[in-house]
């Protein structure tokens, strides 16, 4: 491009001659441009055609149609039982499942934060259900549920838990639990590592101190460990519940939403009324209405966010 | 002495046997299904699976019959085309987030960490329209651009951290040295950050590996990624837990085997900012 040196720091002395400084203020944003651009074309401008497809009667078997009813998808998933239904079921969802995860990824990571010989091993395993595919975690789980030949079952009714086996996935009153269960089990080593990387950055100092001082380890952990880690816990259990109530992929492939709606949850709705009913118009109101409700969580979230950017 | 054996006593029944029980709830259920592909058909209803016998006779009928080498063939080229579309359209934009400040910086970083929020239901449908439109659907350039959806603001974010580690008078230097702000850019940085390319590349190419929603929406029938076919062979072969589960240990080993080598260098990245924060 060029061969003048610039200044390094953008911040600098302003230097001399229009053309490298023209040059200095443009290149920062060709260099962006590329991925500015396609993030434009391939998120944005999809979104923004989300939001106007869901202001129209749009059924893709119906080539032609096409009409703006302006808010009248919003207003029919209003009166929509199935809508609060999965309604009901994501505050369930994300309610259990999050704190189920933080619970057990705070256990964990105060458990790896010990000293013992075979921590590495430990540490390197914990995270394998972090890299396994979906698809592979839902067969996995509905392998372990299924009502003849489950491990689940087998190993409760040895256990005398159990009296006789359950469909777990097939009865409505268990379904959205077992899945909870999976998912926990999908999520908990994300808080693990976070929490653990957390409690790593609080100096050891101010456990001596406490120990000198006579402290207990409990009013350690409640005085020093938690609030070391609060900031940690903050960031993770924001980000943990955008992640789970955006993740539909395990509940399709286990229970498909059913049986009967016992685990819809709204993306899933969204998700099963435009791909089985090709419903797009109604999929993608019920689409944006959930982004909506989401947003509150995301903007706190980018508070937190935007703090360690600057 | 005694105190050393007293004190061992309690390592291992406040640290060890905990954490042996949080293990095997974390691999129990990877392992049952390892246990079960390795079990004969026929003897998985009699007798359950076990490790007595164990048989490969599962991952045989899986390539032979089934086809799964032409599914783990679209989905290598899927998620390697992900990997070099993320990453040459992220270490500019990362390098000029890390060394410029310029009006909107702010804003436009923020919005590559708002994408990440998103819900993927949100985007697939008028992903779907559109690639109908242009005629790119089921092809492995259309989920090649889905998969962008989420690898690229990932790894903008991931070399923006990574660049921000390298110290600016290393630049400094190379533009004494007669360098442009590009050729340091290029003979410098990027040497330097060669771990973090990696280790952003390995991360883009799992999650592209493991990605379900779009796969099955906007391909599936000519190109069939490995999570499609395990989710198919579900429906189509009703009862054949051995296969199934056979499946499911080939689609998940690449991307396991992968996390596994740059876990270390992964979790040092995701974590940095959250702890900061």
């Amino acid at each position: 491009m060029t061969d003048t040196p610039f200044s390094v720091t953008a911040a600098g002395a302003p230097p001399k001659g229009g053309r490298a400084s023209l040059a200095r203020r443009v290149l920062p944003y060709a260099m962006l441009s590329p991925a500015v651009l396609v993030t434009l074309a391939i998120v944005f401008l999809p979104m923004a055609q989300a939001a106007w497809m869901s202001l129209h009667d749009y059924l893709l078997w119906k080539p032609s149609g096409f009409a703006f009813v302006g808010l009248k998808n919003f207003a029919a998933a209003l009166s929509d039982e199935v809508f609060w239904i999965s309604l009901k079921n994501t505050a369930i969802w994300i309610g259990l499942t999050v704190p189920a995860q933080m619970l057990l990824g705070l256990v964990t990571a105060l458990l790896l934060n010990q000293k013992f010989p075979w921590r590495p091993v430990a540490r390197a395993l914990i995270i394998i259900p972090w890299a396994l595919p979906s698809v592979v975690i839902a067969l996995m789980w509905v392998w372990i549920y299924d009502a003849n030949y489950g491990v689940l079952n087998e190993f409760l009714l040895r256990m005398d838990i159990l009296k006789s086996s359950i469909p777990w996935l097939a009865d409505p009153d268990t379904a959205l639990y077992a899945i909870i269960l999976t998912l926990t089990w999908q999520g908990f080593p994300f808080f693990a590592v976070m929490i653990l990387a957390g409690l790593q950055s609080i100096p050891r100092s101010y456990y001596e101190a406490a120990s000198i001082d006579g402290a207990s380890a409990w009013r350690q952990f409640w005085h020093i460990t938690l609030p070391g880690i609060s900031g940690v816990l903050v960031t993770a259990v924001l980000l943990r519940t955008i992640w789970v109530a955006n993740s539909i992929d395990v509940i399709f492939v286990m229970t498909g939403g059913g049986p009967g709606y016992a685990t819809y949850t709204l993306p899933l709705y969204a998700f099963v009324k435009s791909r089985t009913n090709l419903d797009f118009g109604y999929g993608s109101a019920l689409a944006v209405m959930f982004t909506i409700m989401l947003l509150g969580f995301v903007i706190l979230y980018l508070k937190r966010a935007g703090k360690a950017v600057n | 002495m005694m105190v050393g054996r007293k004190s061992k006593l309690r390592r291992i029944l406040t640290v060890d046997l905990p954490m042996l029980a949080i293990l095997a709830f974390t691999l129990g259920p990877y392992l049952w299904m390892l246990i079960t592909s390795l079990t004969q058909e026929s003897r998985l209803f009699t007798d359950g699976p076990s490790l007595v016998g164990a048989t490969l006779e599962n991952y045989v009928r899986l390539f032979r019959t089934v086809g799964f080498l032409e599914n783990l063939m679209h989905s290598f080229i899927i998620a390697g085309g992900t990997v070099v579309v993320g990453l040459t359209l992220s270490v500019t934009a990362a390098y000029s987030f890390s060394r410029f400040s310029f009006r909107g910086k702010r804003v436009l970083l923020l919005q590559f960490l708002v994408i990440n929020m998103f819900p993927i239901v949100l985007l697939i449908l008028p992903l779907f329209v559109l690639m109908r439109k242009v005629g790119i659907l089921d092809t492995h350039i259309g989920l090649i651009i889905a998969n962008s959806t989420i690898a690229i603001p990932f790894s903008v974010w991931m070399m923006t951290s990574y660049i921000n580690g390298i110290p600016k008078s290393i630049d400094e230097a190379a533009m004494t040295d007669g360098c442009s702000r590009l050729g340091a850019l290029w003979r410098v940085i990027l040497p330097l950050c060669t771990p973090g390319i990696v280790a952003t590349g390995i991360y883009i190419f799992i999650t592209a590996w493991n990605e379900y929603l779009y796969a099955l929406t906007l391909g599936g029938r000519n190109v069939r990624p490995i999570t499609v076919a395990i989710q198919t062979l579900i429906g189509e072969y009703q009862v054949e837990w051995g296969l199934l589960t056979a499946g499911g240990i080939v689609g998940a080993l690449p991307a396991t085997i992968l996390f596994l080598i740059v876990q270390r260098r992964l979790i040092s990245g995701l974590t940095q900012g959250a702890v900061k924060g």
